[in-house]
This record gives structure tokens, sequence and C-alpha cells, in this order.
């Protein structure tokens, strides 16, 4: 356990390293003008100018760039938009609405998951599998910027089912449409991944010794199988985060929810560079450290790893 | 095993290739995606076959206008027609799509190949490498990357956003590349291949190649649905496709602000979207199920 | 709990197999695994099973326990009877009852067979709480007790070890342990040593060889290894295509075969008294489950076969002497009389 986690950090810190230098090349390497990459197509006074080349280290050779830009990072300081409001500050306001959603959507999406995943595998080829297998595909293949604004049509306008957006201080309610639309994105191959891993354990011949304990089928699969074939699914979440981050951004700007990705979104169509590159690089530490913890929560439910 | 050996029907051995052939020709999803394909890419070649109206004449007094003989799916709010417009949608999303795929199939196969092939130091750095390019969720490298290479105003952000998608959406594809490879490395034949004397050259070509090319295709075939996804998702950012580009991840963005007003404008292109990535994800799946029947 | 001794028939035989049919519809086709398999057990008796890979013992076991994968596999005809109850007619949650309480079983690989997150403590606890509704920390006791019994060094210690942790002669002990937790009266044991080193081998079925006096179970022995059913069976049954085409004492059968496939196995080992050593290829291969072979399903591979050996009709169960029967048409040409 200790050595994997000793490795499992090491990674990490690669990782963190490797991460940020390509976010920060993406945006400032081999730029003729790196200023006007980050401000866009809007005309610049010069003393904007001169306090982007300040903040940025402009003046600096790439890697003393990086260096600042990196520090920054560790100690809180995302830096400034150009609406001249901290980084930090814009974050702190807006991931409580954010977090709240996105714990929604994820808990809805490993419930739905899981339960139609088991029962798909326990009756594998029944009318109840292959109605899944159709649903997951048509759910696999409707990107966000599709399921968003029809769901909000469909459910909040037409419909009438849910309240149409959300603002700051939206209730459980409020968000669950929204939280809906963004489970959509990751349920689909969370489901799938369960119904696989569950029926390759029931073939498995700890699953036979079980049966011949005499335990009844309920504690077969529910005790047995399912431990062993939540190990992949644990994993997938973590990887998932990112498809919800990258959701997020849309949902909340169809919703109107002022969360991190409702600031992204200002931010990309007010040519916010230092905002943008502000928020991207926290939720990539945010991505990185959530997939530590599910690798060290993966090292926790199979005993394999843990003594490895 | 070889308790599945038993039951296999003896007779004419028809080759890996061959029986997946087979087992699509049967697969009604295969032909679903199939027809849906060749109607998008027709339609992405030539959109005058679909429609006879300008997707770029647009009267403003014709605003929200519901549904009239020419333009079936009636008026966006600045009066264009929205079946025209969505036809001539589906041209950037296939290129982009296509040629996204492309230079992410081109990176990932060097990367996949020189990985598996050669092993040791090489496999490690590039692993590692790759395990770098994970930690970046794609649409975010995306923003920022497209971002930068959209900076020139008068581009319309075609060869930016498939670029970007390009240099970006590689790495699943490498790794299902690299394994496939360390699994043929290790197999029977290639090692008998490699007693004879086969070089390295003919080796990766003649054995090795051949038969992880099947898994490649798959998960190229399902990255061109995720790339036209995100090319829309891109676009309705506001950092794909600009000017006067015509793609329906633009005019889903610019639908969404009249939704109560007129829905139109919103669904078609929504549904041509969805329909043209699932045709591309049901194919992926198809020609897996094909290939590797015991996933089923 | 419904209480399982009810019916049962004290002077019907432990275990009596009839007549038993299994078939695994697949895609490609129905695999027909067994065919009218049929012997019988006693207390204190061992009995091994015997025959090529995949011949169908490992079905034959499932379908006794109860615990084939079904679907594919479906038993299609015949009887299990315990003290004269048939099994298969039992609802499932009866069934469930008979397992591990009366006969219990114990796998080929025993990593595999154990389950990987969770401790060797835990799966045994299991049984008492379940079974026996004992507490958590009584169950404990118990299971440490068993592990002591089968010569676990410290298994006060080891109990909250995960199985990839023992050695696989350690592991097989555990199964052992989990098998004889409930007292069964049958212990089926699956090729109990195949996967294990040749001295470990010999200290797992010694091991089990005493349990079984000790507590004068019925063991249902399968396996390859010649030089093992030597020793420890009584009596042998083998099994070709899933059918038992030869039963008898151990030592007649080493002395005089009776069925030419028995006499194929017999001459495929160099020396009887070589242990470890699995059955040697007979000429031919085994027949392909979803085709067997009208008539006597041996003929495309056997020697003394002739024309009526070809025939629809199959050899019937010709009786030898009081426990001896072989189906094959020349018995008489076989054993040399
Ligand atoms: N789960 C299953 N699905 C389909 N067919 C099966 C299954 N289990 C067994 N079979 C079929 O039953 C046949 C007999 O298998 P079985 O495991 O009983 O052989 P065996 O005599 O135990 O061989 P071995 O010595 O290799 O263990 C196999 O050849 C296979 O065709
Ligand atoms: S019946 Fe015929 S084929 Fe079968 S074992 Fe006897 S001699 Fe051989
Ligand atoms: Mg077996």
């Amino acid at each position: 356990m200790f050595r994997y986690i000793v490795r499992r950090l090491l990674q990490m810190v690669l990782t963190f390293f490797g991460a940020t230098f390509i976010v920060y090349a993406l945006m400032f390497a081999v730029q003729d003008d790196p200023i006007q990459a980050l401000v866009g197509e809007k005309p610049i006074t010069d003393s904007q100018r001169a306090a982007l080349t300040e903040r940025y280290h402009l003046g600096d050779n790439f890697f003393a760039q990086y260096w600042y830009y990196i520090k920054g990072l560790l100690t809180g300081d995302f830096g400034t938009s150009m609406t001249n409001r901290k980084v930090a500050d814009m974050l702190a306001d807006a991931w409580p609405v954010t977090l709240r959603l996105s714990v929604m959507a994820i808990v809805i999406a490993a419930t739905i998951a899981i339960l139609a995943g088991v029962v798909s595998a326990i009756r594998r080829g029944s009318i109840f599998d292959n109605a899944t297998l159709v649903v997951t595909l048509i759910v696999l293949a409707m990107p966000i910027v599709v399921i968003a604004p029809i769901a909000q049509l469909v459910f909040g306008i037409k419909l009438g089912w849910f309240p149409v957006t959300a603002g700051r201080d939206a209730s459980l309610w409020q968000l669950l449409l929204p939280a809906a639309v963004l489970a959509s994105l990751v349920v689909a191959t969370e489901l799938r991944v369960t119904r696989a891993s569950v029926a390759e354990n029931l073939r498995a011949d700890y699953v036979r010794t079980a049966r011949a304990k005499g335990l009844t089928g309920a504690r077969v699969i529910g005790v047995h199988v399912l431990r062993n074939s939540l190990i992949p699914v644990i994993t997938l979440i973590g990887v998932d985060l990112g498809a919800l981050m990258s959701g997020a951004i849309v949902t909340e700007k169809v919703f109107n929810i002022p969360g991190v990705g409702f600031n992204l979104f200002r931010g990309i169509r007010t040519e916010d560079g230092p905002l943008v590159v502000g928020f991207v690089s926290v939720l990539v530490i945010v991505f990185l450290v959530v997939n530590l913890i599910v690798d060290l929560l993966y090292a926790a439910l199979d005993p394999r790893i843990r003594y490895e | 095993m070889s308790e599945t050996a038993l039951l296999e029907s003896p007779g004419k051995p028809r080759g890996l290739a061959g029986d997946a052939w087979h087992d699509l020709r049967r697969s009604k999803i295969f032909w679903l995606a199939a027809v849906l394909i060749v109607v998008i890419l027709l339609m992405a070649a030539w959109p005058s076959l679909f429609t006879s109206a300008d997707p770029r004449d647009c009267v403003l007094s014709r605003q929200h206008d519901g549904p009239t003989g020419g333009a079936i799916f009636g008026y966006d709010f600045q009066g264009c027609d929205v079946y025209a417009k969505t036809v001539y949608g589906a041209r950037y999303s296939i290129i982009v799509g296509v040629f996204a795929t492309l230079i992410a199939g081109v990176i990932g196969l060097a990367f996949g190949l020189a990985a598996g092939f050669f092993g040791g130091w090489l496999d490690a750095v590039l692993s590692r490498f790759i395990d770098v390019m994970l930690g970046i969720p794609l649409l975010l490298g995306a923003i920022v990357l497209a971002k930068r290479l959209s900076a020139d105003p008068a581009s319309n952000g075609v060869f930016a956003v498939t670029v970007t998608l390009g240099l970006l959406g590689w790495t699943t594809a490498a790794r299902v590349m690299r394994s496939s490879v360390i699994a043929a490395k290790n197999q029977d034949y290639v090692a008998a291949a490699r007693m004879l004397g086969a070089g390295n050259g003919r080796l990766l070509f003649r054995h090795i190649l051949p038969n992880s090319l099947a898994s490649y295709i798959v998960v190229l075939t399902i990255l061109l649905g995720i790339n036209i996804a995100s090319e829309a998702t891109l676009s309705f950012l506001g950092i794909g496709l600009k000017g006067d580009a015509i793609s329906w991840g633009i005019a889903i963005s610019e639908a969404t602000g009249y939704i109560r007003v007129a829905a139109g404008p919103l669904i078609w292109p929504s549904v041509f979207l969805a329909v043209t990535v699932l045709a591309f994800i049901m194919l992926g799946d198809a020609v897996r199920d094909a290939f590797d029947p015991k996933l089923r | 709990m419904t209480d399982i001794s009810v019916g049962l028939d004290p002077r019907a035989p432990l275990l009596h197999v009839d007549d038993l049919h299994v078939e695994f519809r697949t895609r490609d086709g129905v695999a027909k695994a067994v065919n009218g398999a049929s012997f019988y057990l006693q207390p204190g008796e061992t009995l091994a099973i015997l025959g090529e890979s995949g011949c169908g013992k490992s079905v034959t076991a499932q379908a006794v326990m109860g615990i084939l994968d079904s679907p594919p596999g479906h038993v299609t005809g015949g009887q299990v009877l315990y003290r004269g109850v048939d099994l298969l007619k039992l609802a499932e949650k009866d069934r469930r009852q008979f397992r591990a309480n009366r006969i219990a079983m114990i796998f080929q690989d025993a990593l595999s067979a154990l389950n990987p997150v969770y401790t060797v403590g835990f799966q045994l606890a299991e049984l008492f709480r379940k079974h026996r509704g004992m507490s958590r920390s009584a169950a404990k006791l118990k299971a440490i007790e068993l592990l002591d019994q089968v010569r676990i060094p410290a298994a006060k210690d080891r109990i909250n070890d995960y199985p990839h942790q023992f050695s696989g002669g350690m592991r097989q002990r555990v199964m052992i342990a989990m098998a004889l937790a409930l007292d069964p009266e049958v212990l089926i044991a699956d090729e109990p040593t195949t996967a294990l080193d040749v001295t470990v081998q010999a200290q797992i079925m010694g091991l089990l060889a005493e349990l079984q006096r000790q507590r004068n179970m019925g063991l249902l022995l399968i396996t390859h290894d010649m030089g093992v059913v030597a020793d420890v069976a009584d009596r042998i049954s083998v099994m070709y295509a899933g059918k038992i085409v030869e039963e008898a004492p151990v030592h007649d059968i080493y002395a005089r075969p009776a069925h030419p496939y028995t006499k194929a196995l017999l001459e495929s080992i160099p020396r009887l008294d070589h242990k470890g050593r699995e059955l040697n290829v007979i000429r031919g291969l085994p027949p392909s489950l979803t085709d067997i072979p009208k008539g006597c399903a041996f003929h495309p591979r056997c020697g003394y076969a002739r024309e009526i050996c070809r025939m629809d009709q199959e050899p019937p169960a010709y009786q030898i002497a009081a426990h001896r029967i072989a189906r094959c048409h020349f018995i008489r040409e076989v054993l040399g009389v």
C-alpha cells in the first residue's frame, strides 16, 4: 500500500507539472504577440499591455514565465481577470453551486448506472438488457450541446415539470434537471462498464464457490460480485469528472447557473484570456487531485493492490 | 478456453476478418449506421442535392416564421431557412471530424506503435507523456488551444478546431494501439516469424499491424463521433467555427436564446448532430462486436 | 429455515446419481456435456471419477451441487438422490440448504475460487453466520478453529489475510476448511491438487483422506491423476463423453480393465506406481460434444470396434461382478476371457 501511494504521488507530481506546462505552453509558447492572444480581437491600451506583460512576466524567458505561473497556482494566486477581479475570488463565489451540481450529477449517474448495469448483466439478452443497450447508445450519442437545451425546452418549457433556470442560490430541486443533463454525459459509459464488469465477475470461479456455500442469490451478487465489479466503475468516475467539467460549461450557461462553468463560458465569450487560463488551470488541478483520491480509494477497495 | 475450443464448429476456417464481415452483414445496427453515414456524407459533399435554398439568404422579415413549402423547418431569428442551414451544416462537421480524427489517428499510431513495439524506456517515456495528456480534460485543453489557434479574426476557425481536436484527442487511440501491438507481439506466430529472421519492418507491417488494425479502426470510428460532438460544443462556446461558417453548434447556440419563441431552429440542428454522432458510434459498436463477440 | 432432514431415508444410498443429463445451449449449438451418468456413493467411501479433459466431470459435480451456469447449462434428465430425496425436484430455497450443510465442494484452483476482495476469515465466518445464525465474533472463533484443523500455522493471525497472501497449498487448505465448515456428509473434490506442486499435492491428499476418515464422509474425487486414484480411491468410475463407461473397485480396474477406454487410459501411463502423471493422450481426439458419435461414443478411437459399435444402439451397462459394470459390446474380449 505504502509503495503504491508513493508511486501514485510521484506520478501525480509528474502529471501536475506536465499538464500545467502543456496548458501554459498552449497559451503562451511560440507566440508572436502573447498579449493579443490573451485578449483576443479587442484593442488594448498601452497601460493594459504593460500590466499584462508584468503580470505574466512576459519579459522573461519561457521557463521563468512558467515558474511564476506555477508559483501562483501553488500559492492560490490564479491571476486577475480583464475585469480586474481576482480569479481566486471569482472561484470562491462560483464553486459552491457547481460542486452541488456535480455531486448531484455523479450520484444520479452512479445510481442509475450501477442499478441498471447490474440488472442488465444478470439478465443478459433480456428485453431489459437490450432496451438499456439501445438507450445507452442514444444517450452516448447526445452531445451536451444537444441534450442541455433540448432538456430545458422539453422538460422545463413545454412540459413544465422542472424550473427552466436556476440561479446562484438554486435549491436542489432547481438543480435537478441540469444535474440530470450532466449525469447523462457519463451515465452510459458507467452503465456499460458496470454491465461488462458484473458479467465478467459472474463467470468468475469465486461466484461458483459462493453458490456452493449455499448463500442466497442476493448475497452472492450483492456481497461477492458487487464489490469486485465496482472497482473498475469507481476508477471511471474519476475519469468522468473531466467530461462533467466540460459539460458544466454548457449546462451552466444554458440553465443560467452562475457557477464555475458559467464564468468560464463568459470568459471565453468576452475573450478574457487571463480568466480562461486561471479557471482552466484550477480545473485541471481539481481533476488531477480527484483522480488521485479515486486511485487511493481503488487501492482501498482492492486488497491485491493494497498489499502489493 | 479449452471448453469453448471444443464447441467451435469444425470445417472451413474463415479467418478473423471474414468472420467479422459475416457477423457484420447480419447486424441491423451496422446497416442502419452505414445508411445514415452515406446520407450524411452525401449531404456534406453535395448539399444542393438536398435543398435548393441558399442558407445565407436570410431576410429579417421572415424571423421565426413557421414552416413553408420550401423551408420545411421554418426560419430562424435572422430569417434564414433552418432546413437549408441544417443541411449545409453537415459539411464542416464532417470535415472537422474526419481531419481531426486523421490527425489523431496518425499521432496515436506513431505513439502506440513505438511504445508497444520497442517497449523499454521509450515505452515508459511515451506512456508517461500520455498520462500527462490524459490529465487535461479534452474540452479544457481545447478551449485554450482553439482560442490560441484562432486568434486571427479573419479565419473561420475550421483549421484551428481541426488541429486542436487532432492534437488533443489521440491518447485513447495510442493506448489501444500500444496494447494491441503488445498483445500481437506475444502471439506465437509473431515469435515464429521473428525466429525465422523477419526484420523489424516486416514484423511490424506484415504481422503486427494487420492484427492490431481492427481495434484501432473501431476506436477511430468512435473518436470521429466524439470529434463531431466536440466541434459543435466548441462552436457553441464561441471558440470553434465562427464568421460565416455554418455549423450545427453555432446554430444551436444562437437558437438557445429564442427557445420560448421558436423551437425549430434549436431542434433540427440538434437532431442532425445527434444522429450523425450516433451513426458513427453505432458503426464503431457494430464493428467491435463483430470482431470481438465475447464482449457481448 | 425448513428442516432439511425431513424426508431423508437413512437406508437409501448417501448419494445416488441416476441417468443424469446436462446440456449447454450456446450460440454454436447444444453441447451435451453429461449423457446419462450414473453412480452412487456411501459414507466413508471414496469414489474417483476419471476421464479425459472435457468429458463432463466438473459439469457432473456442478449439477450435483446445483451450481451449473444456467443459462447456458441445463439439467435435462435424471435424478440426484441424496438419501433418497431427489435434489433436482427441490425448490431452490430448499436445495440451498443442502449445499455446504450436506454436500460441499472443493475446487481446482483455490486462488480463483476464493473471493479476492474479502479476507479468508470473512469467507469462512460467512458460512456460520448465514447457515447457523452465529454472531460475527462467534463465527470468527469457529473460523480460527477450522483453520487450525486444516493445519494452517498461526491461524489466529492469518484469519485477516486475503487469499492472495497465502501460498498455493495453504489456499487449498483454506478451501478445504471452508468445505468442511458445516460438517457435510458428502465432499466433492474437483481436481483438488492439480494446481499444486507434487510435494504439496501429497500433503493435501493426506489431509483430505484423514479428514474423511475422521468424519466418515463420502468423498467424490474428480481427478486426472492415476497415482492419486490408486492410493485413496475405493472405487473408480471412468467417464467418457458424459457417460460412465466403466465402474469397478479400484484394484479390479487396475488388474483387469473391462472397457477398451479404461484399458487405453491405463496403457497410456508407463508404470502404475508412478505418481503425479496425468492421463496421456489416447489415439484420436475426444468427440465434439455438439456432435457425439452414434452407437458407442468411443468407436472412432477404439481398437476393438466393429460394425455393431457404430449402430444406433449404444452398448448397455453389462454387470460383470457385484460392483462392476462396463458399457462395451466386447467386454469378454477386453477382459481376455
Ligand atoms: N459454462 C459453460 N458453458 C458452455 N459449455 C460448458 C460450460 N461448462 C462446461 N461446458 C461444456 O461441458 C464440457 C465438459 O466440461 P467439464 O468442465 O465438465 O470437463 P472436465 O471433464 O471437468 O474437464 P477438465 O478435466 O478439463 O476439468 C466442456 O467441454 C464444455 O463443452
Ligand atoms: S462398444 Fe465397441 S467401440 Fe465401444 S468400447 Fe466397446 S468395442 Fe469399443
Ligand atoms: Mg474439470
